[in-house]
């Protein structure tokens, strides 16, 4: 008979950690910002496989690493708001309460599987002024292991997450109109692109969530009007 | 990888999902129709309209509800986008179908996060008569959700628009269409006023002729509540998207309608 080998599970948790680590890091970054009329979420992705989806009126999601993995993830957050949109009312559904789902979800998978998650992402909500209460505009960020953080102002995930966020702590304001909001990601995406930085208006993904439009908020922005916006 | 929030479902489809996953949220009007539900208390809603225009289509309805010979609602809205493109308008049991109107949206909003792409207007209108199929057991006991659907196809370039019957039956029509229980007289006003090629102006007359006609005709149908400033419904759909009448014009083209039509009543000599 064959005595398995001992692992600490200390040791697997370490190793899973560093798989899923590994899986993130090869892949590209994403950048979610608060301007002063909402919150911007960019992304490089030259594939017209998105990366970045409306959840509900006021809530987006943005994901980084494997693709199949985090495209899942955001049909459950669709699924999830709409279905308590449906029971509930649509003021109802928060980012709050589906990052934490998210956060269940991910941790229970890189508990009991074998291969753990290789993927991170954002939960970004817009306020509303209409809405006492409801006017500030939140980013929550899930990583692999279900861990779960929130963030004022900006957040990065992915390959070169640490290194965009220090330098989009050194040059980020708050109230930074759109343009020069935009300008800030696109640079921050390029530096995260510095061994091949082509970075251009056709291979970035942008959406918007706009603090002022009426019901979805939600809004994709065309190669055109980014490159407009962007002066390129 | 099993990734979940507990759920099993993994399509595209708003209903199915409440059917798999919440089938304690799906509207169940059968447990309803036991027989002891007086249909006299259930407020009905009673005329919509739709029919082409030059731009695209026209859509609209009067605001009443009524739960017998009773007033249920004088301000009840009828006629409901179901995204930037399409509107259902609803005759008949008003519970069940603003429950389908916004269950139809929210199937169509689904499907377009779900797929990051919208249905085609052909797709939306099969949607919606799975969906009055799907609540025959309930208009077999007189719960009857008879919806219009209309809307800007924009792959052809026009507006387009269906009615249905109780058993899910859908059917194209070219023109115009009317249902509720002044859709009669409103088809019939339609009939004499259709023109294909209608100005938005031409076409708001029409719809708030064919309207007041149905007002005049049948006693459920509500009028122009000019006292209240309650006015019918007229929604355009069009390629730049659906935008509603506002009260103003529609008051306006009200009275214009009511010149048109007064008359001196002939005086009998009295002995």
């Amino acid at each position: 008979m064959t005595m398995p080998f001992y692992v600490s599970p200390e040791q697997v948790m370490q190793d899973k950690a560093e798989y899923a680590r590994k899986g993130i890091a090869r892949g590209k970054s994403s950048v979610t910002l608060q301007y002063d009329a909402g919150v911007l979420l960019m992304a490089e992705n030259p594939s017209s496989l998105s990366k970045i989806g409306e959840i509900y009126d006021r809530i987006a999601f943005a994901g980084v690493g494997k693709f199949s993995e985090f495209d899942q993830l955001r049909k459950l957050g669709v699924r999830y708001a709409d279905t308590r949109g449906y029971a509930y009312s649509r003021d109802d559904v928060r980012a709050k309460g589906l990052a934490n789902a998210y956060s269940q979800a991910m941790g229970e998978v890189f508990t009991r599987e074998m291969k753990p998650l290789e993927v991170e992402v954002i939960v970004a909500e817009v306020g509303d002024d209409t809405l006492a209460g409801h006017e500030h505009s939140a980013i929550y960020r899930v990583q692999f292991d279900g861990s779960i953080s929130d963030h004022e102002g900006f957040c990065v995930i992915g390959g070169a997450a640490e290194e965009l966020g220090s330098l989009l702590r050194a040059e980020y304001r708050d109230g930074l109109p759109l343009r020069d909001a935009l300008l800030l990601g696109y640079r921050a995406l390029q530096r995260a692109a510095d061994r091949e930085p082509n970075v251009t208006a056709e291979n970035l993904e942008v959406c918007l969530l706009e603090r002022h439009r009426v019901g979805r908020k939600f809004r994709r922005l065309d190669t055109d009007t980014l490159r407009g916006h962007l002066g390129t | 990888m099993p990734i979940s929030f507990g759920g099993r479902y993994q399509g595209s489809s708003f209903n199915e999902l409440l059917a798999v996953d919440h089938t304690q949220l799906v509207p169940d009007w059968r447990q309803l129709c036991d027989g002891r539900l007086d249909l006299e208390r259930v407020p009905h809603g009673t005329t919509v309209l739709a029919f082409k225009y030059a731009d695209g289509v026209i859509v609209a309805g009067d605001r009443l509800a009524t739960e017998g010979h009773r007033v249920a609602s004088r301000d009840l809205e009828k006629v409901l986008a179901t995204d930037d493109y399409s509107l259902v308008a609803i005759a008949g049991a008003a519970g069940p179908a603003l429950e389908m109107a916004r269950l139809m949206r929210i199937e169509l909003e689904h499907y377009e996060k779900i797929e990051g792409e919208r249905l085609e207007l052909d797709g939306k209108a099969n949607r919606l008569s799975q969906m009055v199929r799907a609540n025959l057991p309930a208009a077999m006991q007189g719960l009857v959700v008879v919806p219009l659907f209309a809307g800007y196809d924009l792959r052809r370039r026009q507006g387009r628009l269906w009615k249905f019957d109780v058993t899910g039956g859908r059917y194209e029509e070219t023109e115009y269409e009317a249902t509720g229980s002044g859709g009669l007289y409103a088809r019939e006003s339609l009939k004499k006023s259709y023109d294909a090629s209608a100005s938005r102006e031409q076409g708001l007359r029409a719809a708030v002729q064919a309207l007041s006609d149905a007002a005049d005709e049948d006693r459920a149908t509500g009028g122009i509540d000019v006292e209240r400033g309650i006015y019918p419904v007229v929604n355009f759909c069009s390629e730049a998207g659906i935008e509603r009448a506002g009260d103003d014009e529609m008051e306006r083209i009200y009275r214009e309608i009511l010149a048109t039509r007064r008359r001196i009543p002939a005086r009998v000599a009295p002995r």
